[in-house]
């Protein structure tokens, strides 16, 4: 199958595609449009700042591109918030795929470090693309800005408060945490989202 | 709720892990990155490698080392040990590296942690702090404990939270080795008065100072090398031990 990875000014894509890789799966990392369109499904990782990556993906009109998929697309963690309405990290229009606005994080005590790091428990669990993988099961996250809990929710955690670990509506998908640096519980799920997706 | 972590930590020489194991099972003991995937599959939350070789060949080796271990290990790892400029950051994350970590190169110039969180962000800067309690209170050290400075702990993990750093690893050289537990009250200052994680590190001898340095030194994570290398501590069987004292621990 052809697996494509977003190429744009987000920092570390290659764990994706060592993830990939381990999976005997070897992704083309592209922002050409036929190569997008033509693969089988599409994974939008990336870490850094929301304002930064979505003025990029603008003038590159790459948003445009990414509404249009119709193919399984997987968001991964800032690519999960930049496909939400709005974002609170540089006060940012994002790609609007997900009805719901980006938060930052407000500790309300002092043990409540931000940014939220670490391995923490996923409850809630819906879709095949949780498969095989168990309420209470940990993922690692690295973020300081989160999506609420909505009606696209499909997993859980908890950090301060209930928030989304993953979303999906139609064709998207998406991850708060990195399945590409959560041991075998993040393996099995990029797994199913590629078996979703052939 | 965010797991408490559990690190082991690798020392690395001209590409062979320096300490000795008792991992009858691995084919090759000494290669990092058999050693660190053996750990991930016990149930290591991270793993940290230490290059402790000064040549510059040593230094390549190094960097290859961890291209290797990001293309095996899905857990996040930390590299650190000369790092001093920007560039060797830059050479460590474009490797595959998911942290790094600064010691004396930030104490002699703190405005690579500046630089470090400004270009990359403070989830990958770790500021790692060796020091030791004197008579004039808690003091950092530098070039691996060898040169004493005027720096309190305290005043200089504040320093490097503010410019930036993502997390704080403290090691008290006073009980690094001697296996009689973390230096439980210091983490308790340093945790309850930073707003970013502490990593415990140096006197791991028994479960039950795991166990202190989250309850009583209010860590959010624990490293530790010999214990592990030897197996004298199991992983799976230090989470379970921790999760039955009612600390939440990945399983």
């Amino acid at each position: 199958m052809e697996v494509a990875i977003v190429k744009y000014n987000a920092g570390n894509l290659f764990s994706v595609v060592h993830a990939l890789n381990r999976l005997g799966v070897e992704p083309v990392i592209t922002d050409d449009a036929e190569l997008l369109q033509k693969a089988d499904c599409i994974l939008f990782p990336g870490q850094g700042h929301a304002r930064t990556t979505m003025t990029y993906l603008k003038e590159h009109r790459l948003d445009e591109m990414i509404r249009s998929f119709k193919q399984p697309v997987l968001g991964i963690c800032v690519g999960q918030q930049l496909m939400c309405r709005h974002s609170e990290e540089g006060d940012v229009d994002c790609l609007g795929i997900f009805d719901v606005d980006v938060k930052r994080f407000i500790p309300e005590v002092k043990e409540e470090k931000v940014p939220h790091m670490g391995w923490n428990a996923l409850t809630d669990l819906q879709t095949p693309l949780f498969k095989d993988i168990k309420e209470h099961d940990y993922v690692y996250f690295v973020h300081s800005f989160y999506v609420p809990t909505c009606s696209s929710t499909i997993a859980t955690s908890n950090y301060i408060h209930p928030f989304s670990a993953a979303l999906h509506k139609d064709n998207f998908w998406a991850t708060q945490f990195h399945p590409e640096k959560s041991g075998t519980v993040g393996e099995t799920i990029i797994k199913n989202f590629l078996d979703m997706s052939k | 709720m965010l797991a408490k972590r559990i690190i082991p930590c690798l020392d690395v020489k001209d590409g062979q892990t320096v300490k000795g194991t008792n991992f009858v099972d691995l084919r090759q003991a000494g290669d990092p990155v058999e050693l660190g995937a053996a750990y991930s599959r016990m149930g290591a939350d991270e793993l940290v490698y230490l290059d402790i070789t000064a040549s510059h060949e040593g230094r390549k080796t190094f960097t290859d080392m961890v291209g290797r271990v990001a293309a095996k290990i899905n857990i996040p790892f930390t590299v650190g040990g000369g790092i001093n400029e920007l560039s060797d950051v830059d050479r460590m994350l474009s490797a595959g590296a998911d942290k790094v970590s600064v010691n004396s190169a930030a104490v002699r110039r703190p405005d690579l942690i500046n630089e470090i969180a400004g270009r990359f962000g403070s989830q990958v800067c770790v500021v790692a702090i060796d020091a030791k309690l004197t008579d004039h209170g808690w003091k950092c050290y530098l070039n691996g404990g060898r040169i004493e400075t005027e720096r309190g702990l305290f005043e200089w993990a504040k320093e490097a939270a503010d410019r930036g750093a993502g997390e704080i690893l403290f090691t008290s050289m006073n009980h690094d080795g001697v296996k009689t537990g973390f230096a439980n009250e210091a983490l308790a200052r340093l945790a309850d008065e930073l707003p970013i994680p502490i990593i415990a590190s140096g006197g791991a001898g028994k479960m039950e100072h795991f166990r202190d340095a989250f309850q009583i030194g209010h860590a959010d994570a624990a490293l530790a090398a010999s214990v592990f290398h030897f197996g004298e501590i199991g992983i799976a069987e230090l989470k379970q031990y921790l999760t039955n004292e009612g600390i939440e621990i990945r399983i």
